[in-house]
């Protein structure tokens, strides 16, 4: 069973919906015993980086979740769910983040403003990705270039022990990233397509 | 780089599939589950659906296609129609939609843009206008184009973008329903103004008239389209080739 983790931030019906479809079994869940039950781990999110944080401390589960993981339970973040996994973030201040994978998360416009450029932010469509190891379990059933869904202002940096894709949007974003049993995607694998069906595949196998 | 992307618009009533010209003489054409499969299948990059049904009492009829569509199809879904108060924003985001877009319901009160963008996030809240010429200005019209309001659609789109929408729909009644290609006029006014991603709306009758779209106005995004699509005039992947051929990032 794969536990999507609740914590109160987003929208988790596509999330379920992919999974279901996918003929995995899941739940949403803000209990500690069914993340212990759980095969593997998902956290979502959505919004603001230390909104997000308080709301996932309030439920207790941090210190649950980091036990399982350090146990070498998979844990996916998605989104705001793979930004929470990093050392820290610079969205409205500075925030901890989780710290299960080197490296933090910075503002998008300023850096793609310093080279000149005028995309927009936050970042929002779909973009293909380009593989740094294509050997990662996440891409094990996906090309180079397949496309895949973000919707984002910020992004990580000096993650490269831990990169393994990337998308070009005026600076290189980390899109999928992985530690050991720690995974990332800052695309919504969920709104992906076929690609990302793929994706949670890979993570879910 | 970010794809330009092809959205097809679904008006639903009653739970089923219409579309207008001109926004009169609607008429019924597929099941809206069916039509959105075959859209994701053949590459749209989003879908749209419009809640055109006049009754509160066919609300659940809307929350129930859409819920069915949201547990198959796995791409940005945004709905509309009848959108006035936060409550209808957490009606259909529970039934799977991704992003809700408002349209006479932020005319009529402003606020709720800034109130669902502070509830849900600014990625989730589309302002959709429809916009005509009157009198030498773009002006902004409600109630499926019936209505003239006082608002300057240009200083519309940059209020709401200020407000906190995270995208605009600019919709054309000039050009809606004649198939002759975008209002480029009236969308690089608008885009112009703002920073926010622009979908165009209201002319697409023809493959180039998507080409023309994106290679003349750089800062349009995506590009939004009902009957030609599902009158099967137009298939989304022979338009998505075409495109890549004509030198416009496309997914495929």
């Amino acid at each position: 069973m794969t536990a999507i983790i609740d914590y109160g931030v987003g929208n988790l019906f596509s999330l379920l919906s992919s999974l279901e479809y996918l003929g995995f079994e899941a739940k949403v869940t803000s209990s500690a015993e069914e993340l212990e039950k759980a095969d593997r781990l998902i956290l979502p999110g959505v919004g603001a980086f230390g909104d997000a944080r308080k709301m996932l401390d309030s439920t207790g589960l941090v210190p649950v979740i980091k036990r399982l993981v350090s146990g070498g339970k998979p844990l996916l973040g998605i989104c705001l769910g793979m930004q929470l996994l990093f050392e820290k973030s610079f969205e409205y201040g500075e925030h901890e983040g989780l710290g299960l994978i080197k490296g933090e998360i910075r503002p998008l416009e300023p850096d793609i403003k310093a080279l000149g450029l005028s995309l927009k932010t936050p970042q929002m469509g779909w973009n293909s990705l380009d593989f740094v190891r294509p050997e990662n379990k996440l891409l094990k059933y996906i090309k180079n270039g397949d496309f895949v869904y973000f919707v984002h202002s910020y992004y990580a940096v000096d993650c490269e022990a831990s990169l393994v894709a990337r998308v070009q949007y005026g600076v290189n974003v980390p899109a999928a990233v992985a530690c050991e049993n720690v995974y990332g995607c800052q695309f919504h694998p969920e709104k992906s397509g076929e690609t990302g069906l793929k994706i949670l595949r890979a993570f879910c196998e | 780089m970010l794809t330009k992307r092809i959205i097809p618009c679904l008006d639903i009533r009653d739970g089923r599939v219409v579309k207008g010209k001109n926004f009169k003489g609607v008429r019924d054409v597929e099941d809206p589950v069916e039509l959105a499969e075959f859209y994701n299948a053949s590459g749209a990059d989003e879908l749209v659906f419009y809640d055109i049904t006049a009754s509160v009492e066919g609300r659940p009829l809307f929350t129930d296609v859409l819920r069915r569509v949201a547990s198959r199809i796995f791409i940005p879904l945004t709905v509309g129609g009848s959108i006035n108060t936060v409550e209808d924003f957490d009606r259909v985001l529970k039934a799977g939609a991704d992003k809700v877009s408002v349209n006479s319901g932020a005319v009529k009160n402003p606020g709720l843009i800034s109130e669902a963008a502070e509830k849900y996030g600014n990625q989730c809240v589309v302002l959709s206008m429809d916009v005509a010429r009157y009198d030498g200005k773009f002006r902004v019209y409600t109630k499926g184009g019936r209505e003239l309001t006082g608002l300057d659609a240009i200083e519309w789109a940059k209020q709401g973008e200020s407000l906190g929408a995270g995208e605009l729909v600019v919709n054309s009644i000039d050009t809606d329903g004649v198939k002759n290609g975008f209002d480029l006029e009236m969308l690089s006014a608008i885009a112009d103004a703002v920073s926010i991603p622009i979908i165009a709306s209201g002319g697409a009758g023809k493959k180039e008239d998507f080409s023309e779209l994106f290679n003349t106005l750089e800062r349009v995004d995506a590009g939004l389209a009902a009957s030609i699509f599902h009158y099967k005039e137009l298939s989304i992947s022979d338009l998505k080739a075409y495109l890549n051929a004509a030198g416009v990032r496309v997914r495929i």
